[in-house]
């Protein structure tokens, strides 16, 4: 049995996965909390946020985060390319900056700027 | 220059915002917000993570996505904002403020909202020993410069505190290349979300110590050591438990205070449990027309609940501003029973018009299966069970109105039992 808290929403809920008996989650107080212990158990996933350089901006930082989770070991991979971008203004929330590459997953703006 | 509004709102964060916004709704004519900063937005557009939104929009946002929104209906509801602009003082109901393009700006309002938020406590707070070395921000400030501005404060770091900010901040600094050696905590549990811990600390194989705190800072110029020592059931270091850690950051993340200065020079009274105003249900002060909310009243944990909160203090400011005043009547004052360190509001109208009063508040301790007890003079008026409660978990109660008319005396109770377990 591996205990978990589930990192969904704040509540915190203590999961119970049983790797034995196909991954069944007991503990969750939601459907989320039941996926997500399952999921952190298989293949693990975070959504990352971070910034990226910008120029013509209030501030020289654009905020921006994967557009969906992507596995725990991409992490490292997904923050380099982040420096390697550089936006100019005018960006909008939802903007695709560069995809991850092996996720399928981009990061996205976060911020209109 | 003289400006009239209806309700005037201090401090364009999520909390001034949310009150402008609703203020809007409820029929408010003119409504003006002043910020200090150079956008609106407050502290969350520093809080670039996501978890925000959960509860109020039932999906996951970051800061900025989220104060987006409200920056977004502020706008499409016409509310007026004024930015780069100071807040100097408030006088009954006329707020000075100035700004490098109007000047000194004398603004009338026909209710006033505070929301100025609140500030992290310094090094000088807690009186940390040691050099007074470079090297040594507030969590926020660090998230500021790395987040905002570009700026990256430090390469091998160590975190005081547990609190959100501070976990939160250990995982940014580890993703922007630092070594993030410890998070150091005085309590023996931790301020921070449990979801924090997990994949703030432990994703990232960051140390937690419970039970200790920094004994020692050393360093000429920049910090180069860190000491920290176990403390005991009293709080105090443990001779020989010390250790020491080679770095040249120290992140402080040691609470919060809310920003009370125009509060407590406009005579509007404060409640010393929460370091901010003492307010009725409808988050009107003590003075007539002056409503306040979010951090400025006391510090959440959820941006979820400033918006409630805030929306509100700003739906009662459009009414007083329209006339229809809510003071007078009985009002219950709301006591700390056992085990509860605060609640806001502090005082409720008997007579309010809204169906239930939502209470805040806090506990002392980390606690199991408690039922908490709203209680009058003679009996108690009703209760709810809970499974955790945590101090650093900010708790919800919600009182319906016919049990308040029903009370006994002038004031009620909150306070925690022991849950029996039949």
């Amino acid at each position: 049995m591996i205990e978990l808290i589930c990192i969904v929403c704040p509540q915190g809920c203590r999961l119970r996965v049983d790797p034995e008996n196909g991954c069944a989650v007991t503990g969750h107080g939601c459907p989320r909390g039941e996926v997500y212990g399952r999921k952190e158990v298989i293949a693990p996933t975070r959504v990352l946020t971070s910034i990226v350089r910008i120029e013509g901006a209030l501030h020289p930082c654009c905020p921006v985060k994967t557009a969906d989770a992507i596995p725990k070991e991409k992490i490292a991979d997904a923050m380099a390319l982040l420096r390697t971008v550089r936006l100019t203004a005018p960006v909008a929330i939802g903007d695709t900056v560069a995809e991850i590459d092996g996720t399928g997953v981009s990061w996205v703006v976060t911020k209109d700027m | 220059m003289r400006l009239e509004y209806d309700v005037v709102v201090v401090g364009g964060g999520p909390a001034g915002l949310a009150a402008a916004c609703s203020a809007k709704e409820a029929g408010a004519g003119r409504v003006l917000v002043l910020e200090r900063d150079k956008e609106a937005g407050g502290i969350l557009n520093q809080c670039i993570h996501n978890g925000f939104g959960l509860h109020y929009f039932k999906e996951e946002l970051t800061g900025p996505e989220y104060a987006h929104r409200f920056i977004k209906q502020a706008a499409q509801l016409g509310v007026e904002l004024l930015l780069d602009s100071m807040v100097l003082a408030i006088e009954d109901k006329v707020v000075y403020a100035v700004n490098i393009t109007q000047g000194i700006m004398e603004i009338h309002g026909g209710a006033i909202v505070l929301a100025m938020g609140c500030r992290e406590r310094t090094r000088g707070a807690i009186a940390i020993p040691g050099d007074r070395s470079a090297g040594i921000l507030t969590a926020g400030m660090a998230q500021r410069y790395i987040n905002m501005e570009g700026w990256m404060v430090g390469k091998r770091v160590v975190v005081l505190g547990s609190g959100d900010i501070g976990l939160i901040m250990a995982r940014r600094m580890t993703l922007e290349g630092a070594k993030v050696l410890a998070c150091v905590e005085l309590c023996p549990y931790s301020n921070g979300l449990a979801r924090n811990i997990v994949q703030c600390l432990d994703d990232y194989n960051i140390p937690l110590y419970l039970s200790h705190t920094i004994t020692n800072i050393v360093g000429k110029e920049r910090v180069e050591q860190v000491v920290i020592s176990k403390v005991d059931e009293n709080r105090k270091p443990v001779p020989g438990s010390e250790m020491a850690f080679d770095c040249d950051t120290v992140l402080l993340s040691v609470g919060l205070i809310p920003e009370n200065e125009l509060t407590r020079a406009a005579g509007i009274p404060l409640d010393a449990r929460t370091n901010g105003a003492v307010v009725y249900e409808n988050m009107e002060t003590e003075v007539d027309g002056i409503f306040g909310c979010g951090n400025v009243v006391h510090v959440h944990d959820l941006v979820d609940f400033v918006t409630l909160e805030s929306r509100r203090a700003g739906a009662a400011a459009a009414r007083y501003a329209m006339g229809a005043a809510e003071g007078g009547g009985q009002a219950l004052t709301l006591r700390n029973g056992s085990g509860v360190t605060y609640t806001v509001p502090q005082k409720i109208r008997v007579d309010t018009d809204q169906k239930a009063v939502t209470v805040f508040f806090r506990v002392n301790d980390t606690y199991r299966n408690m039922t908490v007890v709203v209680r009058d003079s003679d009996r108690n008026l009703c209760s709810f069970k809970r499974e955790r409660l945590a101090p650093g978990e900010m708790e919800k109660i919600t009182i319906p109105q016919k049990l308040l008319q029903q009370a006994a005396g002038d004031c009620l109770t909150v306070e925690l039992i022991q849950e029996v377990r039949v």
